[in-house]
């Protein structure tokens, strides 16, 4: 049962959650935020593999960024104490910035590669920065069973 | 299926939309609707907040009060009856350095006691349900008795650290994160709940946390020479007891300032040590990466050298909250409150009705969450391997606590004992401590020899059920009574 979305619109008014993976964070490098890159099973039959991943490294990229200590971070760290942290009232910290970019990355990738092939990709700063949640829909047409053999919408994407 | 119920709420959030600042909450007009409130008011921890959610701090704010009244009466009596002599003998220098540490003083203790200090909110049902379903898969099916010890372990630059999973927000706690059982709350790199400051002191507020104090030993010392530097000055040319008589003031703040000098200069001293060494003070006094551990047992987290930690403990960035206490709650369904941004969250209320019919139980337990902390023995939710929740059975306190330290290789055997006592009542009563951390510890056990004035907030024992809240109160008083 092939489960095609051709656009997020379609996912909302065809679709229903079939159920959600969760990818956990990943402590080995300490406390910075990283995320697990294993491939969940569950999403075998719906994406390819290295699509996932390149997803998920990138978002790694992005955290290391916001976290990265650095020159830059030092003097904005500095400036903003010897402001008495007010500069922050006119400008966002860097960690915010990134965080920006990486809500406008997530949104693409679901436009773009998630959604036509009916999964969605969760924001994990609305989880707590614990989980990257990926819910699974599934097709309203279809019985709904979870997708069996689903040949993957891989073309659509194309 | 619940299709309609799931589609329609999916009809009204325009994906759009999405963006991190955006703060639209979900529409259903044809759903009767209370009056919007924002999510600091269904905030499942102990915290009290001010400013419509612009401010955060722990419920017993009483001894902030204190440090509040201390600073101002003993600040404003130096400019009052010090500051006149001295500016026109010595400088008037001096009531300005005097002015501005004063203010830096409260800026960095307003900025302390007001934000989050890096609260990790809890987990939404869903994720609670998947961790659930991983951990009985790792752990096979359980044998009957023994559910299985809920910890993880993770290598983190070749230590073996373990994570431990919260049963209070139902998420496998990130290293160096601990529960705050005074705001029932899990914070991030947590310090210890300071009643001076009134919140916790965690990753988010800590380095405002050193320059409060470390600003504070300077303003005291200052304070205290000045005063001092007054009498004796003012003595010479009119006698001891007629400059007595003309400032008494003096004698206050001489008096204010000798006993907060020892507990806050020792303090000041104690977290400079633990900023070069990247410590908590909750890893410090369990010992967790001293060498008596062990040969081979060494701090994972630290840069290497001083200079680095520092500059990283003061100066690293600064991350954002992760709950959004402004922000609107938007479903009708009970659940842990999602931690957006402004995101409009298109799956939450299809979680809800998803896993409403995969695990009914967890429906539930948001509501009953928040008194978990106040009665602790009552028996289970009966959701899926909840039987680690401390029992009802005899209870029997504690008797002796020195064992901070060995906390981290005990705790799965002692997870499985507890367990296990559920189903036999063993009269194990010192067996009782499942969630160590999920304990106010009594005072008394400090064992390091830091100043007296702070309460840590650390592995304690888990004070069964009948006893607990009585035994919650009094053990706050003490925590209170302690630092005075």
């Amino acid at each position: 049962m092939a489960t095609e979305f051709h656009n997020l619109q379609e996912l909302r008014h065809s679709a229903s959650l079939a159920n959600k993976v969760f990818l956990q964070r990943d402590y080995s490098d300490g406390t910075t935020c990283r995320f697990q890159t294993k491939f969940p099973s569950e999403l075998e039959s719906r994406i390819e593999r290295p699509l996932f991943e390149d997803t998920v490294k990138r978002l790694n990229i992005y955290y290391a960024e916001a976290e990265k200590m650095g020159g830059q971070s030092y003097l904005e760290g500095c400036l903003a104490c010897a402001t008495a942290y007010l500069i922050f009232l006119c400008m966002e910290t860097r960690y915010e910035k990134v965080l920006k970019k990486i809500g406008r990355y997530i949104q693409e990738q679901n436009e773009k590669i998630y959604a036509p092939r009916g999964l969605l990709i969760t924001d994990p700063i609305e989880r707590g920065m614990r989980v990257i949640e990926i819910s699974i829909y599934e097709d309203r047409g279809s019985s709904g069973s979870c997708s069996g053999s689903s040949s993957t919408s891989g073309s659509s994407a194309r | 299926m619940l299709h309609l119920r799931v589609a329609e709420p999916m009809r009204e959030c325009e994906y759009s939309q999405i963006s991190t600042r955006s703060s639209t909450p979900m529409e259903t007009p044809y759903k009767k609707r209370t009056p919007k409130r924002r999510k600091w008011q269904a905030f499942p921890g102990r915290n009290k907040f001010f400013c419509n959610g612009r401010i955060m701090m722990a419920r017993q704010t009483g001894v902030f009060y204190l440090t509040l009244v201390l600073i101002l009466v003993t600040s404003g009596l130096f400019f009052a009856f010090d500051c006149p002599f001295l500016s026109m003998q010595i400088t008037p220098a001096i009531p300005v350095i005097g002015g501005v540490l004063f203010v830096f003083v409260l800026g960095t203790l307003f900025r302390t006691s007001f934000s989050d200090p890096g609260v990790l909110p809890r987990a939404t049902p869903d994720e609670a349900a998947d961790l659930e379903r991983q951990i009985d898969v790792a752990n096979g099916s359980s044998s009957g008795y023994r559910p299985p010890p809920r910890t993880r372990e993770v290598v983190i630059n070749g230590q073996t650290v373990k994570l431990k999973y919260c049963f209070t927000c139902k998420i496998f706690r990130p290293p160096r994160a601990s529960h705050c059982s005074l705001c029932d709350n899990c914070v991030e790199r947590f310090d210890h709940h300071c009643p001076w400051v009134g919140n916790c002191v965690g990753k988010r507020n800590y380095r405002f946390f050193y320059m409060f104090i470390l600003s504070l030993s300077f303003l005291t010392i200052f304070i205290f020479a000045f005063v001092i530097t007054h009498v004796i000055l003012r003595s010479h040319r009119y006698g001891f007891l007629n400059t007595l008589k003309d400032s008494p003031a003096s004698v206050l703040e001489v008096v204010v300032c000798f006993f907060s000098v020892w507990s806050i200069v020792g303090l000041s001293g104690f977290h400079t040590y633990l900023i070069s060494s990247n410590q908590t003070t909750n890893e410090d006094i369990k010992g967790s990466w001293s060498s008596k551990r062990g040969k081979g047992n060494y701090n994972p987290y630290s840069h290497g050298n001083v200079f680095t930690n520092c500059c990283a403990a003061l100066c690293g960035p600064l991350p954002p909250s992760l709950i959004d206490r402004r922000g609107f709650v938007q479903s009708d369904t009970p659940q842990p409150i999602p931690p957006t941004n402004g995101i409009t969250m298109y799956g939450s209320t299809q979680s809800q009705s998803h896993m409403a019919a995969a695990t009914p139980l967890l429906q539930s337990e948001p509501v009953i969450l928040t008194d978990e902390a106040f009665l602790p023995g009552r028996t289970s939710l009966g959701g899926p391997c909840s039987g680690a929740l401390p029992l009802g059975g005899h209870p029997t306190p504690p008797t002796s606590t020195p064992n901070l330290s060995c906390d981290n290789d005990m705790l799965p055997l002692r997870n499985e004992q507890s367990d296990g006592l559920r189903h036999h009542h063993t009269d194990g009563g010192h067996h009782h401590f499942l969630t160590p951390e999920e304990a106010p510890s009594p005072p008394g056990m400090l064992p390091c020899g830091s100043p007296l004035g702070h309460s840590h907030t650390i592995q304690g024992f888990y004070n069964p059920a009948s006893q607990d809240s009585l035994h919650e109160d009094s053990v706050r008083g003490l925590v209170k009574l302690s630092s005075v």
